[in-house]
């Protein structure tokens, strides 16, 4: 039964890491980005699409991870280059995600794919075989997330990075390129955004259908405050958030007498009792949230 | 003479006006036409209505929300000279309501409400009947006698379904049993997914559900195991597994009204027609299914028809096992509507 829960909640929660890993990246930059929802079904659509046409997964994710980047990039040019707000450009997004891939995803609606297949390698160990005999997406999301994790604190251009979502100012001064630091931010999270969108078109439900993300890129943006934008603690929260939805569907199936609102209810109240911890502590070291995010950087502006 | 021929032709024209009135129809909808459920059925129903001679127009408006939207698409729809409107979801009954007050000399028609008024009606169908046949395959087919039920929402619509699937499993299988899990969503493949596949690991071998999307029919299909859809015919979706599905089938109440508003013989009432009228159905069924069980289903579509089988009929009991129905009672249109308990058989929870 155990293993089953390990199961559930690491395929339910994949798709949300990636959207989290992505939406992290963007921040530690300084944008804030709520095109999320709108980024998923873009990668959800693109990936299907290209997967249904040449028959290969290969493909599907590669096109997914492009397509999602480059309309990302749209959010990224509007709020670096031209200065535009962050939220309305994020909330634009999202309705334009949400609204071509209805459109242009008509003819997709009933078609058949052949779904990403798990891989087989251990038999009935405990604890080791759910976690062992997932699909390869899921392992790279742990990959890309350790690999985020260095770029981020281990390299320069990382530093930069953070620099520039910390002190666009100071990081002007020393010659970093503010507005392509953030660009580059943006195209590559949206990019890993979009495999999350992929994972569920192409391995969780291998089937389009408009709107497919259903509120999932929501609980992205609101994993990045949640895992304080690390994203090692965004495996936490993505793994908790889908394991609790997941999980209190079996909990009916197996016939509890817990309402379901209050099982459904839990990540919410999981996730009000860290912030409450967290600002508890009240350790400004702790405190993860670049200084500069959200606001439009302009050299001319006075500090 | 040729006075005669036109006066001849002038009386025609005006009786042509009055006697089979053109029409232009407008239809509203909730989801997307392409969503493969239930907005997909009712633009089926459309283009049958569309073939009517004296249907000159036909138009959809796809994807409005339900509330203040739903009134300002019905009121355009109205004053670019509809004069026969269907609005095809719970939520526009009463901008339905509204807007027809307005504009009294078009006719409007609310699908799954409650409401009339002097130039609106309301229809639905009877979809627990096809549920209940449904019922009595799954019974049949099921070797564990365990059923797994992926539901929506615990309102009446839902329920009564539930309890007709069971009732129908349980007429000829009284040992099986009817898990349902609440998604708590009408659209999210995902969870569908999830609750698919958990009822498919506390031992269901057979699932059916009242979703809009087909993410069920992929989980059984998935595990070998035999699936029963719903709104459309979704066996593409699991080629092996798929056994049936309840379906609507619109085109026929759509054809019915216009006509009558056409002649000038509509009346405002609320419709509730069943199989007898053919407004919902079973989909083909699948080669798999024996054939004394299609038989089976086939001798109990002409019970309900006749009238002889009305289903919900006492004793019933509810899942704890208290008696709701007594004896040869027939629960009332009004009873069913407002449906809050599960017979005997489910195993699940609805809070009151």
């Amino acid at each position: 039964m155990l293993d089953i829960i390990i199961d559930t909640t690491i395929r339910a929660g994949t798709p949300i890491l990636y959207a989290t890993i992505g939406a992290i990246i963007m921040e530690k930059s300084g944008i804030i980005n709520l095109g999320i929802e709108g980024l998923m079904l873009i990668g959800a659509l693109s990936g299907f699409y290209f997967t249904f046409i040449t028959n290969s997964l290969l493909i599907g994710f590669l096109a997914a991870i492009l397509l999602s980047a480059a309309a990302g990039s749209i959010h990224g040019i509007l709020t670096t280059y031209l200065k535009a707000n962050q939220i309305v450009s994020g909330l634009a997004l999202t309705m334009f995600g949400t609204g071509i891939t209805a459109m242009l995803g008509k003819s997709m609606v009933g078609e058949n794919i052949r779904g990403l297949e798990r891989i087989n390698t251990v038999k009935d160990i405990p604890f080791l075989s759910p976690v062992l005999n997932q699909d390869i997406m899921v392992y790279i999301s742990i990959l890309l997330l350790l690999l985020i994790h260095f770029f981020l604190y281990r390299t320069t251009i990382g530093l930069n990075l953070r620099t520039v979502g910390e002190n666009p100012y100071a990081a002007d001064n020393a010659g970093i390129n503010v507005h392509l630091y953030r660009l580059f931010a943006v195209v590559i999270g949206s990019g890993i955004v979009g495999l999350g969108g992929a994972y569920l078109s192409l391995v969780y439900t291998p089937l389009w259908i408009e709107n497919m993300s259903a509120g999932r890129g929501w609980i992205a943006v609101a994993l990045v405050i949640f895992s304080n934008w690390d994203v090692r603690k965004a495996l936490i929260g993505s793994y908790l958030f889908g394991g609790i939805a997941a999980n209190q569907l079996r909990l009916q199936a197996m016939g509890t007498n817990i309402p379901v609102q209050i099982l459904q209810s839990l990540p919410y109240l999981f996730t009000i009792l860290v912030l409450i911890i967290s600002s508890l502590k009240n350790d400004s070291t702790k405190q993860n949230q670049p200084e500069s995010l959200g606001n439009p950087y302009d050299r001319e502006d006075r500090v | 003479m040729l006075k005669k021929i036109l006066f001849l032709m002038v009386f025609l024209f005006t009786f042509n006006l009055l006697y089979a009135k053109d029409l232009n129809v407008g239809f509203v909808y909730v989801g997307p036409v392409g969503d493969g459920g239930w907005t997909y059925a009712h633009d089926l129903g459309r283009q049958e209505m569309a073939k009517l001679p004296f249907v000159k127009k036909t138009q959809y408006i796809e994807s409005v929300p339900e509330g203040a939207d739903a009134t300002r698409v019905i009121t355009n729809l109205a004053q670019k000279g509809y004069n026969l409107i269907f609005t095809t979801s719970f939520g526009y009954m009463d901008p339905t309501i509204e807007v027809a007050k307005k504009f009294k000399n078009v006719v409007f028609m609310h699908c799954s409400g409650y409401k009339t008024a002097d130039n609106v009606g309301n229809y639905f169908g009877r979809m627990y009947q096809a549920r209940y046949l449904s019922g009595i395959i799954a019974g049949s087919m099921t070797k564990s006698n365990i059923i797994g039920y992926v539901a929506a929402h615990p309102i009446p619509e839902v329920i009564r379904g539930i309890n007709a699937f069971t009732l129908g499993v349980r007429s000829v299988n009284p040992k099986a049993v009817v898990k349902v899990v609440w998604t708590n969503t009408w659209f999210d493949p995902a969870t569908e997914r999830n609750a698919a596949d958990s009822l498919l690991d506390v031992g269901a071998d057979l699932l059916t559900m009242h979703q809009d999307t087909p993410a069920t029919l992929q989980a059984a299909e998935k595990r070998g195991k035999f699936v029963i859809g719903y709104n459309s015919d979704m066996r593409k979706y699991a080629p092996n597994g798929f056994l049936t599905a309840p379906v609507w089938n619109w085109g026929v109440l759509y054809k019915e009204i216009a006509t009558q508003v056409s002649n000038g013989t509509w009346k405002p009432s609320s419709i509730w027609w069943g199989l007898d009228k053919g407004i919902i159905d079973l989909a083909p069924l699948s080669p798999k299914i024996p054939s004394e069980i299609v038989k089976k289903v086939e001798l109990e579509k002409r019970d309900i028809i006749s009238g002889k089988n009305k289903i919900f009929v006492g004793p019933l009991k509810d899942n704890s096992g208290k008696i709701v129905v007594p004896a040869r009672k027939v629960m009332s249109d009004q009873e069913l509507l407002s449906m809050n308990f599960f017979v005997e058989g489910v195993q699940g929870t609805i809070k009151k």
